[in-house]
């Protein structure tokens, strides 16, 4: 377990209150309340289907590219509620950056790749992008390996080093606050447990919030842990608490592996 | 269990004759033309094909140069695709990535319903309305001309554009267009940044598919373009195509004489282009699936 698990009074990046979710008329989501801690390690754990993801995107507003879905409460960023109208959606995904399981660099050079966001921002000058790119990738320990073939097809990297570039992506348009959906899903036990030192290091920077379905995963990285069961959130805390001593039947059921 | 193996093996064949059928008839289309081109090579030779003017029917001995004819094809050609390339790849990004569904009901059966007008008809129209306007825009005493032919033509092509580009836009994954979208790009942004891009092999595919049914085009350019065989890149000059060449000589040229071989040659170059465009299209299209 991360130092600082037992962290209780970091200040909340966000504030979830009472949210719904639907996809047409499915509900998904039910009263969610829950609050992310700055500079920290957040995992969202649960079943396949409990709504654990769709709740990560409801984060910067990316179920709003998925046609047909409504949501209702409040998600608050420092603050301020992201759905407000008077909130620009491109500038809170810039502050709130997503990874997702497959990342899929783009078609482009690792380069490129990296200055996407930033040449969206519009930035032009090859210098400001050149340093913004070699810093993204070395916050990831990419540098090293990629910095003689940085105009090489993204494609050309391993899968683990993909998944590291998509998360330099991310980084190069300076979020606040990272959501890393089943980041090392995809990926051999050797390339996961770098993105796990990664994840861990990230924290010192950025408020994290990770979706996995690895408990093991979520015991090691997370400093606070959510359990999700058929879009409810059942339980939260501390990580160390929530899997040593949970107070729901629920939550010890899926943690001891009695369901999936 | 023998006999059934054995009218198992006779079907087998039978399907196998039915598809080499095809790939036999374009072998022996090569053959048929290399045979009747040929002589033209040893007699009166390569040299008199590239020269600068076609004559073939003279007094003393013809000129049977193709290079007029061939710049003419090629400015037809490159106009067209100037002209409809841009629109119609713009009409595939509104088709896949940006209309309604009501729209793309509308909007793709009408693009079908331009490859269903026969060129007469639209040769037809280019002879009686286009070509008196351009006539009368461009204060030109003829409107028969290269722009005109390659205004049809563009037309002519614009369905084939659209239809290849949309698949090939429609076919990039959501998975490279949701990162765009997460690091704060608009839709538009998205799509030009990232899916065009993806698309691209798809999009020469596309383009070349066009321009291989410009290249091979006859009525039209037959009817609008002026068919003087004069070496010009002026788009405002009437010009004269390989095809229409062939398709207004063919039928009273003396078999076996200088100029029947001449033309053979035409149709050998004709059929090395489109053959090479298509050739460039399915091997970006194979690049554009593996890549996904």
């Amino acid at each position: 377990m991360v130092s600082g698990g037992q962290d209780r009074d970091a200040p909340s990046k966000i504030v979830v209150d009472e949210l719904d979710f639907w996809y047409g008329t499915r509900q998904v989501l039910h009263g969610i309340n829950l609050r992310i801690p700055a500079r920290r390690i957040t995992a969202l754990i649960g079943p396949s289907n409990c709504g654990k993801s769709t709740f990560l995107h409801t984060l910067n507003r990316m179920h709003e590219i998925v046609a047909d879905t409504r949501l209702s409460g409040t998600i608050l960023l420092d603050g301020q509620d992201i759905h407000h109208p008077a909130v620009d959606v491109v500038a809170l995904r810039r502050r709130v950056g997503v990874v997702f399981q497959h990342s899929n660099p783009f078609p482009k050079s690792v380069f490129d790749n990296v200055a996407y966001g930033p040449r969206l921002q519009g930035i032009r000058q090859r210098e400001a992008l050149s340093e913004i790119v070699q810093r993204s990738l070395q916050q990831v320990g990419l540098w090293d390996e990629v910095k003689d073939r940085l105009a090489r097809h993204a494609w050309d990297l391993s899968g683990g080093q993909q998944q590291r570039l998509s998360i330099a992506r991310a980084l190069a348009v300076d979020p606040d606050v990272l959501l890393l959906d089943e980041p090392a899903a995809a990926l051999d036990p050797r390339a996961t447990v770098h993105i796990e030192d990664l994840i861990g290091q990230l924290c010192e920077r950025y408020t994290v919030v990770v979706v996995t379905h690895n408990m093991q995963q979520a015991a090691r990285v997370s400093h606070f842990t959510a359990f999700f069961y058929e879009g409810r959130l059942i339980e939260t805390g501390p990580t160390n608490r929530i899997f040593s001593n949970p107070r729901e039947q629920q939550t010890d059921e899926y943690i001891t592996g009695r369901f999936h | 269990m023998a006999r059934l193996f054995h009218s198992d093996r006779s079907v087998r064949y039978g399907l196998l004759f039915a598809t080499s059928t095809s790939l036999l008839i374009v072998a022996l289309i090569f053959l048929f033309l290399g045979k009747e081109a040929l002589p033209f090579l040893a007699n009166p030779g390569l040299t008199q094909l590239l020269g600068t003017r076609w004559i073939p029917v003279s007094f003393d001995a013809g000129s049977f140069g193709i290079v007029p004819l061939f710049t003419g094809t090629l400015l037809v050609t490159s106009l067209s695709l100037v002209l409809t390339v841009p629109l119609g790849i713009g009409a595939a990004v509104y088709i896949a990535e940006l209309a309604a569904p009501w729209e793309r009901r509308i909007l793709r059966p009408l693009m079908e319903l331009l490859t269903a007008i026969p060129t007469v008809v639209i040769g037809f129209f280019g002879l009686v309305v286009l070509g008196p306007w351009i006539k009368y825009l461009c204060a030109l005493p003829s409107g028969m001309n290269a722009l005109t032919a390659s205004l049809l033509l563009a037309v002519m092509a614009f369905p084939t554009v659209v239809s290849v580009s949309e698949e090939a836009i429609r076919g990039v994954p959501a998975a490279w267009k949701r990162p765009s979208l997460a690091l704060g790009a608009t839709p538009l942004q998205t799509t030009w940044r990232v899916t065009v891009p993806a698309a691209a092999p798809g999009i020469l595919a596309a383009v070349s598919l066009g321009a291989g049914r410009v290249v091979g085009e006859t009525m039209v350019v037959l009817m609008v373009t002026g068919n003087a065989a004069q070496l010009t890149l002026w788009p405002l000059k009437s010009v004269r195509t390989m095809t229409a060449t062939i398709a207004l000589e063919m039928g009273e040229v003396a078999l076996g004489s200088h100029h029947y071989r001449a033309l053979f040659c035409i149709g050998v170059l004709l059929l090395g282009v489109t053959f090479g465009l298509n050739l460039v299209a399915q091997r970006a299209l194979s690049r554009q699936t593996q890549s996904h």
